[in-house]
């Protein structure tokens, strides 16, 4: 049974009888053991088995009792986790203080050399015992905490080597503190080595201090991204505006942002418009226009004007968690290339142990005199050398940082995985329409031919157009919209199928459509043609304007390109990867898009159903292919890709197929993706290059197979430097990553 | 003597640290109730939990052992990272969709548990 404690707003309550109703309804519900409602905060506390109640049996029970209960799962809050972790700081900076101080004095009194400049006091043997013992069983007890119960798992660990090394150091500097004699009769100077003992659990937790300093800069983006969320709203409830907490917004609330503001949550515009600065979210540098209708997302922030909108999402919903949520399962997930040091850390402890005896037993049977002395200071080396850690560290701390990188620059990574193989695509497929284009038909080109000027033949081929639901009739009802012209009524109106339009405006009889439309009306378009076949050649849809008799002008429409493409194209191309561009369309339009764009792989006239076998062709030729899509007709072909890259559509950002999504939409940041993969990739092969290369050189150092050639041996101290900064250096360079360009 | 004294004792501590961690067998628990308690404190009590296929189970992690080792649990398999605090029961949801294994470990891959799927 796991009994669980929620705190959640209640809305709807007005007096003392309203907590009683809520407490004793939601007491009734079996499972749940307290609730307790507080008027002040209008917010209740229950506390409940998780097994046996649910989120919805909760809220149906407050709404049984007529009010309604907000248990949209708020933003975790970090505050908390990071005071606790500062403390842990702050007492392990402490302990590394202590230790490193008495272990300095005892090392000023031990060490050959140095030993005759300090004060004879610090020279005794058993001042030393004295200085190192809390050091040894106070603040090395965090060693022998972690050791006992994993012991008693059959398992070991780091903490495990350290302990073990320590103990050993510490015990014969008691043994020849205590017995002298002893020692000397068996033809060893009798000397403690209790600098040894501190100083090795000294710079060991210098190094954990390090390390967890950089270790919390990893999942900076995290803290970052919840940072960001709005903490009040200002909804309009019952004719009144007013400050809300953000946990308080509900589905249909009408949402009032100011200039300056942030927006709270998602939503659609329902009256105003503004320039919305969206960055922290979709890592789009320039602000977007937003008027009525448009989708507006939760914690990007509201330039100039001001606007309400209604709230469409809420809580976990938004766009915002939605995108922490994507980034932590990615944090969560493991690389392939993690297995191998995976394997080895499972086994890696009790490898060393055994080499730690080998090593004993070697000096002592093959040292010579004094071969106890190094025998012991030697397998203490070997037992404190041994990095396991950095082994540990490695890869994820590279993904953490690599996919927070990502998330910043609206670059979302579905996981570790995806992450992993985008740095091996040698071949990009574009879907045109959507993805390389806007999606949207715009007017691209007004020829005036006649009199009249360029807004004014806007305006009539608008106002005729004005009641068509066609896609192209819309492309120029929008622009003469965007251009804020007054339409005119128009009369007699009539839709001639497939050829235009036609109606009276200012008792003047106007036609707009295609040729035979011109044709059928006796007006001579001929004049125009190499305009027409030009524009037509481009992709573009013309459609012409007549009037009196007389043709009035050329309008162009077409799919245009986003203003990113043609550099995400060449981003691509710069770094040897195919661009190829798939559509529908026929082979004229779509070889006018590649053109411009400057692909020149391009698969026309494919039928939806026929892109997955488009990817699979290219992944037949050995290509390792990325196909780049909307996420929703693509699907198929996204799975079917080594790595399924989709545009982010609206506030919805898991989209299911991709590997990778884009919530900016930018074309560039395929290439960029691609890049922050190799990056990330060569950042975690550095890592476990310099994790398994410090383990297999150093640890057979220490065990002193150079001494019969150069008569090298590792200092236990020298040990316990280089296995700290070994961890502390693999999360540093994980930390680099940050610093990487990837646009 | 002693040098063949210090060979054998060798051999035997090499003998006894293969057979002590790396010929161990843990029982698998089965959890049938929805959730268990799984205690963090030099690895992970139960180590091995059998969870039954399509049905949610929520995992109580505490984590008593100070180590540091030992601050985050990976589900690799599941895309799950978690900071477990000191001593605070952090509860973690899985519904296995398919039958099978799922090695789960510490941040660092030192301590390791298993999730049985069947």
């Amino acid at each position: 049974m796991s009994e669980i404690k929620k705190t959640f707003p209640i809305k709807g309550m007005h007096c003392v009888s309203c907590v009683g109703l809520i407490e004793r309804s939601l007491k009734e519900v079996p499972g749940i053991k307290t609730a307790t409602v507080n008027l002040a905060t209008n917010k209740a506390t229950v506390a409940y088995d998780s097994a046996l109640v649910s989120d919805d049996q909760i809220q149906s029970a407050v709404a049984g009792a007529g009010y309604q209960a907000l248990i949209n799962e708020e933003l975790k809050s970090e505050d908390e986790e990071k005071v606790v972790k500062q403390k842990e700081l702050k007492s392990l900076r402490r302990k590394v203080f202590i230790s490193l101080v008495l272990g300095g004095l005892i090392f000023w009194g031990s060490f050959p050399g140095l030993m005759e400049t300090a004060p004879e006091l610090f020279r005794n043997f058993w001042f030393q015992l004295v200085l190192a013992t809390p050091v040894q069983f106070w603040i090395g007890l965090v060693f022998y905490r972690a050791t006992i119960p994993a012991l008693k798992h059959r398992t070991a660990n780091m903490d495990t080597l350290v302990a073990l090394g320590t103990t050993v150091a510490y015990l014969y500097s008691v043994f020849v503190t205590a017995l002298p004699a002893v020692v000397e009769k068996a033809g060893i100077e009798p000397m403690p080595y209790f600098d040894v003992a501190t100083l090795v659990i000294g710079l060991i937790l210098l190094g954990r201090y390090f390390e967890a300093k950089a270790k919390a800069g990893t999942g900076e983006a995290i803290k970052k991204l919840i940072g960001l969320q709005a903490k009040t709203a200002r909804v309009v409830r019952d004719g009144r505006e007013i400050d809300i907490p953000l946990a308080e917004v509900i589905i249909g609330d009408l949402v009032r942002v100011r200039p300056g503001e942030k927006i709270p949550v998602d939503g659609v515009i329902e009256d105003g418009e503004s320039a919305v600065d969206e960055s922290m979210v979709t890592g789009e540098s320039l602000p977007t226009d937003k008027w009525s209708g448009d989708t507006v997302v939760g914690a990007t922030i509201n330039k100039t004007g001001s606007f309400t909108f209604r709230a469409t999402k809420v809580g976990s919903e938004t766009m915002l968690a939605q995108i922490i949520k994507l980034v932590e399962n990615a944090q969560g997930s493991k690389a392939p290339i993690q297995r191998v040091a995976d394997t080895v850390s499972a086994y890696f402890v009790p490898i060393v142990m055994i080499l730690a005896v080998f090593t004993f037993v070697g000096w002592y049977v093959f040292g010579g005199p004094g071969a106890l002395l190094y025998a012991i200071l030697n397998t203490i080396a070997v037992l404190i050398i041994a990095c396991p850690c950095a082994m540990g560290l490695a890869t994820p701390t590279a993904i953490m940082v690599g996919t927070g990188k990502g998330a910043e620059h609206g670059i979302l990574i579905k996981d570790a995985e995806s992450l992993e193989l985008a740095h091996k695509i040698t071949a990009v497929i574009f879907d045109k329409t959507g993805t390389l284009t806007k999606g949207k038909p715009e007017v691209t080109d007004i020829v005036v031919t006649g009199e009249l000027p360029e807004d004014k033949v806007l305006a009539l081929a608008a106002a005729l157009e004005k009641g068509s639901e066609h896609s192209l009739a819309e492309a120029i009802v929008a622009e003469a919209d965007k251009q804020k012209l007054i339409l005119s009524p128009v009369v007699k109106f009539q839709a001639v199928a497939g050829q235009g339009v036609e109606g009276v405006i200012a008792e003047k009889l106007y036609v707009f459509g295609n040729r035979k439309l011109l044709e059928r009306e006796g007006i001579d378009w001929l004049t125009r043609k190499d305009e027409i076949e030009k524009l037509e050649s481009d992709g573009k849809t013309v459609m012409l304007l007549g009037g009196g008799g007389q043709l009035l002008a050329l309008l162009a429409v077409a799919d245009t390109v986003k203003e990113s493409a043609l550099e995400g194209v060449r981003a691509l191309e710069k770094m040897d990867i195919d661009v190829y561009m798939l559509t529908g369309d026929n082979k004229r339009t779509a070889a006018a898009i590649a053109g411009k764009l400057g692909i020149k792989n391009v698969f026309a006239e494919v039928l939806p159903g026929e892109k997955e076998s488009k990817v699979r062709e290219l992944e037949r030729q050995g290509k390792k292919v990325a196909m780049v899509g909307d996420g929703i007709n693509d699907a198929p072909a996204l799975a079917a890709a080594l790595v399924g890259i989709a545009m982010g559509s609206g506030t919805d950002v898991a989209i299911e197929a991709a590997d990778i999504t884009l919530v900016n939409k930018d074309i560039r940041s395929v290439a960029a993706a691609i890049k922050l993969s190799k990056q990330t990739m060569r950042t975690i092969k550095q890592n476990l290059f310099w994790a398994f290369g410090y383990n297999v050189i150093l640890i057979p150092v220490a065990m002193g197979v150079l001494y019969p050639f150069f008569g090298w041996l590792l200092s236990p101290i020298l040990a316990s430097v280089a296995m700290a900064s070994s961890s502390v250096s693999v999360v540093t360079n994980s930390l680099l990553l940050k610093r990487k360009r990837i646009v | 003597m002693d040098n063949i004294i210090v060979i054998i004792v060798g051999v035997i501590l090499v003998a006894f640290i293969y057979w002590f961690f790396l010929m161990k067998k843990s029982r698998s628990v089965a959890v049938d109730s929805g959730q268990v308690e799984i205690m963090v404190s030099g690895g992970y009590t139960p180590e091995i939990i059998t969870v039954p296929v399509g049905r949610k189970t929520v995992l109580n992690f505490t984590r008593t052992d100070e180590s540091s080792c030992l601050e985050e649990v990976v589900l690799g398999d599941f895309n799950i990272r978690r900071t477990l605090p000191l001593n605070q029961k952090v509860a973690i949801e899985i519904t296995p969709k398919t039958p099978g294994e799922h090695v789960y470990s510490c941040g660092m891959g030192m301590f390791h548990g298993k999730i049985i799927v069947k």
